[in-house]
């Protein structure tokens, strides 16, 4: 019934409006008007409706500003963050003087000259002395737009220094998991063939890879015993034999990882990456120390996400079969934001996804706590207790691991995934 | 109506040369350019109202987040709107086909295609395209590139999701979302027969203005709408079969087991076997005709704008020639910028510094054009048709989408506002707007020429002014939404106390939305109705210098009915000094003590 009220309201408002235009058409043909000239009076109607919208639309503009101001986001909580907040007023100053004066010159002009059949517009083609100058002044304004924002640009993407606190944001639809190097202070390798229930990073180690072999060949098994005694229609069947290729073309391809891992080990030694992965601590806390520099390395298992980190003023795409990287100096501590900048107890910095990754795109998001330096050192020694791997019994705790398989006791039992419908 | 220059002449000598026309050869599968931009036209006039139904979908959903509406169930059902409330997934993918259907379908086919096909014979003095069967064949193909997306809307999974862009492994990948299936692959044939319509058109543009101008149509003489739509053409031949091949590698991708765009992936409980892509890839080949793209949405208008705000302030388009090297200028610049896009990809930081000082270059020819528009109107002697409050409104609304491009080229600033609703405000006002503004102005400006008669002027003021004032009110706040860090195509907020103070703004944004799309009844109402039933035009309503003018208001094939008009002048002879009118048709020789311009 609604709906029928509101469609009659619609119909009989369109047929109003073609009315009262048929109404002004026909009394404009009764006084011999056309419809191609403008009168006066219309002429002028619209010249004060552009100077009454100039007027209009810096109100709005203004008002914007004053209502919203203090909504968007605070002092940037990063060193390169306030420097580029600093750019950013720079760039904004320049702009708004070119956009009123544009605006001014635009909506006033407009209003002013309003025709009249007893005068000409003014006969003035080119003028190339105007020209030059304001295409000069573009541009020479634009050039100090180009340096500072290219030097702001090379300090931001510049390599992190050397002491930098690692730790890789790891991306998929649709949560972050923060990695951290652990005791021995490297990130171990990853490879995407290891990613199971219990090594969801696919960092690699002897164990991880023994452990995702044995999985797979519990699968297959699985797969074989079905297709050997089981009834099934021809494209179930077609499907699991699809599977069962599927899972030994991993298998394979996990075996070549195993031989480039040696090999690599062979070749580097003790800086071979595939050492390191045992200690790492994979969490879905995010802790930075303030004033140290941070090396932040994203991946993504799926598709491509981002890490946007607003309040940092930090953002950098996860993108999967890469390793992208940023870096930032944290300034201000949860704690700080907290009581001194949001006065708000339920503050926290967030990591939220910022490229299009799916249907829960919108709610992809982690806290970060940024806390003082001694704090971190102390969540960090807890983190330590919680590694990827457990070290072996009789390995001491911070010594960059050699690994010896035969002693190895995993904490958590594989699981074997069996094909079901 | 293969047309060559001998062929031409032939056709000067026969008066009112009458083809056997059937319903189908002149309203279906006409040849006639006249027809086909008018074909254009009208489906992209059907094709915006399905975006704008969307947008108003998805502004329901921004403004009050979880709240079932009877609109969204009238358009989506259950399915997709349960409880009237939008799905997640269906919110992308109307995002994804709003985009879609506007830059493409309505800014590229409707505004290029349109005016191009209108106004290239009669602007350059011609009797037709070089080839009205491939113009024709262009029309076509767009049509069935419109019914496949479409048709697209239909499918199980639903329409493509990934947004316009349609990023891989996103778009690759239908275990990811479920419009990447079947939707995504009709999404990427829809976009074949589209791309197929561009070349085709824009062959047939540059070779008709380059080949087929009439006497004295000296390329300093063609008018700035002529300058435009051939730079437009231009560009649109060189970056869309980048698109194509970019899309072309993405079917593979996706269907037949290539790993151009996908390596290292691990979805749905297993590991693919896709090895040694990099979805960067995809992003650069997209981007190539991404960037020309939005120019090519942009460059039509602006010509548009030049020929609209001459007119009707009775004076010259000030800084003929420094237009023209500004449309080549953005034209060139346009190939060299599309990184820009890429700032936050992970892409080589160097690389973005070049793409940072090209693209801060292009605002310079860009702000010559605004000076020179400005400057047309100093001292002008103002009419306010329906057409020039769009054309005013045009550089209002380029002065403020220009601006803000120079914030997000600037990679350092850009690392705050890639993908926030800053960027949103930022093309929705230079296409949303300045782009659509230039449509509407041309349909205004142009519609005797092609109807034959009048849209009535009260309505258009009624359509300008509501739709100038509520298109700042939705595209204006986003900036500030975008400066609270608030990112794009996400479905809702209420997960993010942070963003709880910029929230009412979307339901500003919203209303202002819903008024504005209800204006645009008024327009779709005057357009219609006056095709049919509005005042009958005379020859040149506007007392404009340009070509088509000289035609007359019954639609003649071959466009004269007697030989091919002469050209004696520049279009811009507006109130020149020692005559007697304030205007001079180009096909006026010079009297014998008068200097060209």
């Amino acid at each position: 019934m609604m709906k029928l009220l509101i469609l009659l309201v619609v119909v009989l408002g369109v047929m109003a409006i073609a009315q009262l235009a048929r109404v002004y058409e026909l009394t404009a043909r009764l006084r011999g008007k056309r419809e191609e000239d403008i009168s006066a009076a219309d002429n002028r109607m619209n010249a004060r409706l552009m100077w009454a919208f100039l007027i209009a639309y810096h109100a709005f503009f203004l008002w914007l500003v004053m209502a919203y101001g203090d909504k968007m986001l605070p002092v940037a909580a990063s060193e390169h963050g306030a420097e580029t907040d600093w750019l950013l007023n720079f760039n904004w100053i320049i702009l708004l003087i070119a956009f009123v004066l544009t605006n001014v010159l635009l909506f006033w002009f407009a209003g002013k000259y309003i025709y009249s059949k007893d005068r000409k517009a003014f006969w003035q083609p080119h003028n190339n002395k105007l020209e030059l100058i304001w295409t000069v002044i573009p541009a020479g304004v634009l050039a100090v737009i180009i340096i500072m924002g290219l030097t702001t640009w090379g300090k931001i993407t510049a390599p992190a220094g050397p002491g930098a606190v690692e730790v890789e944001l790891y991306a998929k639809q649709f949560d972050w998991t923060a990695r951290y190097p652990g005791a021995d202070g490297v990130l171990g390798a990853t490879d995407f063939r290891l990613i199971n229930g219990t090594n969801p990073l696919g960092i690699v180690t002897k164990e991880s890879i023994q452990l995702r072999m044995d999985e797979i060949d519990a699968s297959i098994a699985g797969s074989d015993s079905l297709l050997a005694n089981t009834i099934m229609a021809d494209n179930k069947r077609a499907e699991v034999t699809e599977q069962v290729e599927r899972l030994r073309r991993t298998q394979a391809r996990i075996v070549n990882l195993r031989t480039v891992m040696e090999l690599d080990i062979k070749e580097k030694g003790s800086a071979s990456q595939y050492l390191y992965g045992a200690d790492d601590i994979v969490t879905k806390d995010f802790y930075l120390p303030v004033r140290k520099e941070a090396k932040i390395l994203i991946r993504s298992r799926d598709v491509i996400h981002s890490a946007y980190i607003p309040h940092l003023r930090s953002q950098m795409n996860a993108v999967p079969g890469m390793t992208t990287t940023m870096k930032m100096v944290p300034t201000i501590t949860t704690d700080s934001m907290r009581t001194h900048v949001m006065k708000d107890d339920t503050f926290d910095f967030i990591l939220l996804c910022n490229k299009i990754c799916g249907a829960s795109h919108y709610n992809m998001q982690m806290p970060l706590t940024v806390t003082t330096a001694t704090d971190y050192e102390k969540w960090m020694a807890e983190q330590f207790k919680k590694p990827f791997q457990a070290p072996p019994a009789d390995a001491t705790p911070a010594a960059p691991a050699v690994v010896d398989s035969t002693t190895v006791t995993v904490p958590v039992t594989a699981q074997a995934s069996v094909i079901t419908n | 109506m293969g047309a060559t220059t001998a062929h031409s002449a032939e056709h000067a000598h026969t008066a009112h040369h009458h083809h056997e026309e059937s319903f189908i050869s002149k309203y279906i599968f006409s040849h006639d350019h006249k027809m086909i931009g008018k074909q254009f036209l009208v489906t992209a006039i059907f094709m915006a109202w399905v975006a704008v139904i969307m947008s108003l979908i998805f502004r329901l959903q921004l403004a009050w987040p979880g709240e079932g509406f009877a609109f969204t169930s009238f358009f989506l059902g259950e399915k997709w709107a349960p409880g009237g409330v939008l799905d997640p997934n269906m919110y992308l993918a109307l995002v994804t086909i709003h985009g879609t259907i506007m830059v493409f379908f309505v800014l590229t086919g409707g505004l290029s295609g349109t005016f191009a096909n209108l106004l290239i014979p009669l602007q350059i003095g011609a009797r037709d395209m070089a080839s009205g069967f491939i113009n024709m064949l262009s029309y076509w193909f767009f049509l069935m590139s419109s019914v496949v997306m479409l048709a697209s809307l239909f499918v199980e999974g639903g329409p493509a999701s990934s947004g316009w862009t349609v990023y891989p492994p996103l778009s690759a990948l239908p275990q990811t979302i479920p419009g990447s299936g079947a939707g995504m692959t009709l999404w990427l044939v829809s976009m074949t027969l589209f791309i197929a319509s561009s070349l085709l058109g824009g062959l047939n543009y540059v070779a008709t203005i380059l080949n087929l101008r009439t006497k004295g149509m000296k390329m300093t003489r063609l008018p700035l709408t002529m300058w435009a739509i051939l730079i437009t053409a231009v560009l649109g031949v060189l970056s869309f079969p980048v698109l194509l091949s970019a899309a072309l590698l993405l079917l593979m991708d996706r269907s037949m087991g290539t790993s151009f765009y996908l390596s290292d992936i691990h979805v749905a409980g297993e590991a693919l076997d896709h090895v040694g892509g990099s979805p960067v890839l995809f992003q650069h080949l997209f981007w190539f005709l991404g960037h020309p793209e939005v120019y090519i949405v942009l460059l039509p208008a602006l010509g548009i704008t030049s020929e609209i705000i001459s007119t009707n302030a009775r004076k010259p388009i000030f800084g003929y020639r420094a237009m023209i090297g500004s449309i080549l200028a953005i034209g060139f610049l346009s190939f060299i910028v599309w990184g820009h896009h890429m700032f936050v990809t992970g892409m080589n930081p160097f690389l973005g510094s070049v793409f940072v000082a090209t693209t801060l270059l292009i605002a310079i020819p860009s702000a010559v054009k605004v000076f020179n528009y400005i400057t047309t109107l100093w001292r002008g002697n103002i009419i306010f048709t329906p057409a020039m409050l769009f054309s005013v409104g045009l550089v209002a609304t380029f002065i403020a989408g220009g601006l803000t491009g120079i914030i997000l080229a600037d990679s350092a600033l850009d690392i705050n506002v890639h993908d926030t609703y800053f960027v949103v405000a930022h093309f929705h006002i230079v296409m949303g707007m300045s782009a659509i503004f230039g449509m509407f102005a041309g349909i205004y400006h142009w519609f005797p020429k092609m109807y034959g008669r009048m849209m009535n002027t009260k309505l258009g003021y009624a359509h300008f002014w509501i739709t100038f004032v509520c298109a700042f009110g939705v595209f204006f706040p986003m900036h500030f939404i975008g400066l609270a860090g608030a990112p794009r195509r996400y479905y809702s907020y209420s997960e993010f106390p942070m963003f709880n103070g910029v929230m009412d703004l979307n339901v500003l944004v919203t209303v202002f939305a819903i008024i504005g799309a209800l204006a645009q009844v008024i327009f779709t109402y005057n357009f219609f109705y006056s095709m049919k039933r509005g005042p009958k035009a005379v020859q040149n309503p506007w007392k404009s210098n340009t070509l088509e003018w000289t035609t007359p208001v019954e639609h003649l094939h071959g466009n004269w009915p007697g030989p091919l008009p002469v050209v004696h002048r520049w279009p811009y002879d507006y109130s020149k000094p020692g005559k007697q009118e304030d205007w001079v048709s180009q096909i006026t020789p010079l009297e014998h003590d008068e200097e060209e311009h």
